[in-house]
């Protein structure tokens, strides 16, 4: 798909957006639908469509493989880190109250950080999807190749 | 292709029915994200399927017998809207009556998943990266070889 220029073009214009869009439902997520699951998805779309039109390896460079599985598992630590972080301040496991002043801060603080956590989660996780399953096809076009 | 008109027409729906988070989820993964991991699985496949030998009964009579207590047990779901059903009268009231004064924010959705219910939404979190982790293992071994390619160098059955 490399060569098709209304492809590469629609594309170039789509993919600033979805990716605003995502970022949007994350950090708007407490005031409209929305959320880090949502956000992820959406976030990971962008890159998929970059993949797919432009080819895995250039989608490769921009989100490399490592930083798909380091960032699944950063998301997993933030959400706890939160969790931890309250009962280091004094409070419950996952008890945002000790994070801010007043209650409703603190209550905001926690739900964005731990949506972030989220939010970053399932955006790679869905691009690692994507890549395993795009990789396996390569990989079994080259032992075709090879019998 | 039928999935994701599917899943849009569901997001529709959700949308009329004023539940914005879901639809937004629906719209997300059923029509983006499964579809493209459908079609990415549906690539690798062979292009004919191979035919199955036989019926399998107990798979039948299970499938058959699941239905038929699941449609029962449809019978005594609350009816669609209902003011008694629990989802209205349990801790919802709760939730929205007080997630403005406790939180200072609009969406409830979004409180009751990250406040409220936060441990629930941890464990998803987790679920989520186990989902990776099984992917990972799986397709991390390279592919064997067919057996259709080349019967006498390889005993074990494709993958």
């Amino acid at each position: 798909m490399r060569t098709n220029g209304i492809l590469r073009l629609v594309a170039r214009f789509l993919i600033p957006l979805i990716m605003l869009f995502g970022l949007y439902i994350q950090f708007h997520g407490e005031y409209s639908p929305g959320g880090g699951f949502q956000a992820g998805l959406v976030f990971a779309s962008a890159w998929i469509l970059f993949a797919l039109i432009y080819g895995l390896d250039s989608a490769l460079q921009v989100v490399p493989f490592r930083a798909q599985y380091v960032g699944a598992c950063l998301g997993v630590l933030l959400y706890s880190l939160i969790g931890v972080l309250g009962v280091a301040l004094g409070g419950r496991f996952l008890d945002y109250g000790p994070l801010a002043e007043s209650p409703q801060a603190a209550q905001q603080t926690g739900i964005i950080l731990v949506e972030l956590g989220v939010g970053i989660t399932v955006a790679t996780v869905a691009m690692l999807f994507f890549t395993m399953f795009a990789r396996r096809k390569s990989e079994l076009e080259q032992l075709g190749e090879d019998d | 292709m039928l999935f994701a008109i599917y899943s849009l027409l569901s997001a529709g729906l959700f949308t009329v029915l004023d539940a914005g988070d879901v639809a937004l989820t629906e719209a997300a993964v059923g029509a983006g994200i499964s579809t493209i991991l459908f079609l990415a699985v549906l690539a690798m496949a062979d292009r004919h399927e191979r035919p199955a030998r036989g019926h399998n009964a107990l798979a039948l009579a299970v499938v058959t017998l699941t239905g038929a207590s699941l449609i029962y047990a449809s019978a005594d779901l609350p009816d669609f809207g209902s003011a008694e059903a629990p989802a209205q009268t349990h801790v919802a009231s709760y939730y929205v009556e007080n997630t403005y004064s406790d939180m200072g924010i609009p969406n409830m959705v979004a409180a009751v998943l990250a406040s409220y219910r936060s441990v629930d939404t941890m464990g998803e979190a987790f679920v989520i990266l186990t989902a990776a982790l099984a992917v990972v293992a799986l397709l991390s071994a390279p592919p064997r070889r067919r057996r259709r390619a080349k019967p006498e160098t390889d005993g074990e059955a494709p993958p």
